[in-house]
């Protein structure tokens, strides 16, 4: 099994769905000659020809609007959007047009779009090229939120969005794209939308996490053994829909209950999945249901220090662990 | 008369052009008759498309509804009704009735769609279905389908960004699209020279690199004959076309206006009677196409129609409530 990095294997996923699928093409800013400018679109514009791997205008209302258009008539596109925080421009045609056309009509249209973003921050990107936007599109019905944390996790949820009849947004966190290495199946496979994934188990407290900063929760949690406290750590891969089953049984199991996101905390996907865990298995809790999240700031700041305050790291996830494990 | 009539030298039968001006007062009595519902209390809302009739019809009729995608907004109801919609199905849509085609009573009236008729589903925020007709014209272009898509839109919708983006999208891959704008004078109650700080919508499409027309839209067979070019352009891999249509709404925006408030009494009589439907009328008098008696049968028939249709989406069964949750997402889950 290759070993491949995030970025390829979001790469391999758009490549093998394209050479499956003809009616699968990429439309963005960049995306051809120029193979996106994180480069997950590498290749692609050789491979299958500037029909199939359109560079658009710069306009995101375009971009997202086209595709749903494109979408509508039986195309399966998956358009780039650069930077999660340029999405915002595209957020009329997501959420009054895509999320809605299946409903709206009765059943009669649907919507098979993915909107692929890079999102998240650490790279010294500042406000406009670090948000975590998925909280603005959780509340939105008729949407679908992919944020893979794993490469094997970005391959296959990305090969099941682009062949999901509904739109699907997919967010990439920008930190992962060449962080992470692992074992990437080559073959045809996928990994269903809407379920979460235990990444490690343990009896003490259970941490809901996704994204990035699962890969701190992780760290964190190899720490904590050290001291004798064991975690179970839940990778919620999609945020709409929720995986409630896998949610609320990973609460039961250590009654004591961490989430941990970059995005910042109020109205997050931290308050839906702690709503959740409140309303269906309250008595199971040990402890009130924690957050760790990014801080009620409008994004972050470029200079380092004020860059490093915002973001999380395994330090401040720890410290949140213990104290929980010591409630 | 020994001069060639208008409609056959530009290559529609007598029965088109009988059938174009049918289209054009079924839309008028259907309209009519949901606003008399609305005032009676039967139904919500109504908005309308009295005054662009003609424009309409005429841009109908230079599509072919077997491979031509539109995707109309909500004062295009004689293009649906060219589309193959029928007062029975607009009614059922007045009512909110599931049997209604367009959006099984999910939508307000005049939000269209359909797609075994190509009707592409439409919403309330103007605009939006600007870059999803590009997109379909970007769909034909990859498959190598000679259909046009053909998206319609008022001169206020004209200074959203979704059109200026779409346009410059289309210019730049040069798409087979028809952006049709039907210039009705009024964005609600603001008069065009508030809106536009060009003179005409078609100026703009010269910044986008294609051509815009201009054309009268109360004379539907010039609609006709400047769409029906730019069909063919389209189709034959020429790249868009802007065609603005200058109409006029004879109603208030929709039932719950008040146009006294923005102009005056004698402006819309004017416009009435100067309509498209009295001048095809009088058209198809002129031209012996029609005889008096047959355009009254044919009035009467359409007000039969009409009648029947408005019995049958009142006495149809209602929504049940627990369809509520239906078609969120799809069934089939991977």
């Amino acid at each position: 099994m290759p070993v491949r990095q995030y970025i390829e294997a979001i790469h391999d996923g758009l490549s093998a769905e394209m050479a499956a699928d003809d009616r699968v093409f990429v439309l963005g800013e960049d995306v051809g000659v120029r193979g996106g400018v994180f480069r997950v679109t590498s290749g692609l514009f050789e491979q299958f020809g500037e029909a199939r791997v359109v560079d658009t205008p710069l306009a995101e209302s375009a971009i997202v609007g086209v595709a749903i258009g494109a979408a509508a008539v039986g195309m399966r596109p998956v358009a780039e959007i650069q930077f999660a925080d340029f999405i915002l421009p595209a957020m009329n045609q997501i959420v009054s047009e895509a999320a809605k056309m299946r409903y709206r009509s009765n059943g009669d249209w649907s919507c098979p779009l993915v909107v692929r973003a890079p999102y998240g921050g650490g790279i010294h990107g500042a406000l406009y090229h670090s948000q975590s936007v998925e909280a603005l599109f959780a509340h939105v019905p008729g949407l679908k939120i992919a944020t893979p944390a794993t490469p094997a996790d970005a391959k296959g949820m990305l090969r099941a969005a682009i062949r999901d009849p509904d739109p699907v947004l997919f967010f990439e966190h920008k930190k992962l794209y060449r962080l992470l290495k692992e074992d990437v199946p080559d073959e045809d496979y996928i990994v269903p939308l809407g379920k979460a994934a235990v990444r490690r188990q343990g009896d003490d407290i259970t941490v809901i996490s996704y994204g990035y900063v699962l890969h701190l929760v992780l760290e964190a949690a190899d720490r904590l053994a050290s001291e004798g406290i064991t975690t179970e750590v839940l990778d919620l891969r999609t945020l709409r829909p929720l995986d409630e089953e896998a949610i609320l049984s990973a609460a039961r199991k250590t009654g004591k209950v961490l989430i941990v996101h970059e995005d910042n905390k109020v109205a997050g996907v931290g308050a839906e999945v702690s709503a959740m865990i409140a309303e269906k298995a309250l008595f199971d809790l040990d402890a009130p249901i924690a957050r760790l999240a990014g801080p009620e700031v409008p994004a972050m700041p470029f200079a380092p220090p004020l860059e490093r305050a915002y973001l999380l790291d395994v330090e401040k996830v720890t410290n949140a662990m213990r104290e929980l494990a010591r409630f | 008369m020994t001069e060639t009539p208008r409609h056959r030298s530009y290559g529609l039968t007598d029965e088109q052009v009988v059938e174009m001006y049918r289209y054009m007062v079924l839309a008028r009595k259907v309209d009519e008759r949901m606003w008399l519902l609305n005032r009676s209390g039967k139904i919500p809302f109504v908005i309308s498309c009295q005054g662009q009739e003609g424009a309409q019809a005429g841009a109908a009729f230079a599509l072919n509804p077997k491979k031509d995608y539109i995707a109309p907004y909500y004062r295009d109801l004689c293009m649906v009704l060219a589309y193959g919609h029928t007062a029975r199905t607009e009614l059922l849509a007045a009512f909110g009735k599931p049997e209604d085609p367009n959006s099984g009573g999910r939508q307000m009236p005049g939000h269209y769609g359909d797609r075994s008729r190509r009707i592409l589903t439409g919403s309330s925020p103007v605009s939006t279905q600007i870059p999803h007709a590009v997109g379909i014209a970007l769909a034909n272009k990859m498959r190598g389908e000679d259909g046009v898509a053909y998206v319609s839109f008022g001169e206020g919708s004209s200074n959203q960004g979704d059109f200026h983006e779409a346009a410059n999208f289309a210019g730049v891959h040069k798409l087979p699209v028809i952006f049709f704008c039907e210039n009705n004078r009024y964005a609600i109650s603001v008069p065009q020279d508030k809106q536009l700080g060009c003179i005409n919508v078609a100026d703009r499409a010269i910044g986008y690199g294609f051509e815009g027309v201009v054309v009268d839209g109360m004379e539907p067979l010039e609609v006709y004959r400047v769409m029906k070019g730019a069909v063919e352009k389209a189709r034959a891999g020429g790249g868009p076309t802007l065609v603005e249509a200058k109409t006029y709404r004879l109603v208030p925006h929709s039932s719950d206006d008040d146009d006294r408030a923005y102009r005056s009494r004698e402006e819309v009589e004017e416009a009435k009677r100067t309509d498209s439907l009295v001048r095809m009328k009088a058209y198809l008098l002129e031209n012996g196409v029609l005889t008096e008696a047959e355009e009254a049968d044919l009035v009467a028939a359409i007000q039969e129609e009409v009648n029947e249709a408005t019995q049958y989406a009142e006495q149809a069964a209602s929504a049940d409530p627990g369809t509520l949750f239906d078609h969120v997402y799809a069934k089939e889950v991977l």
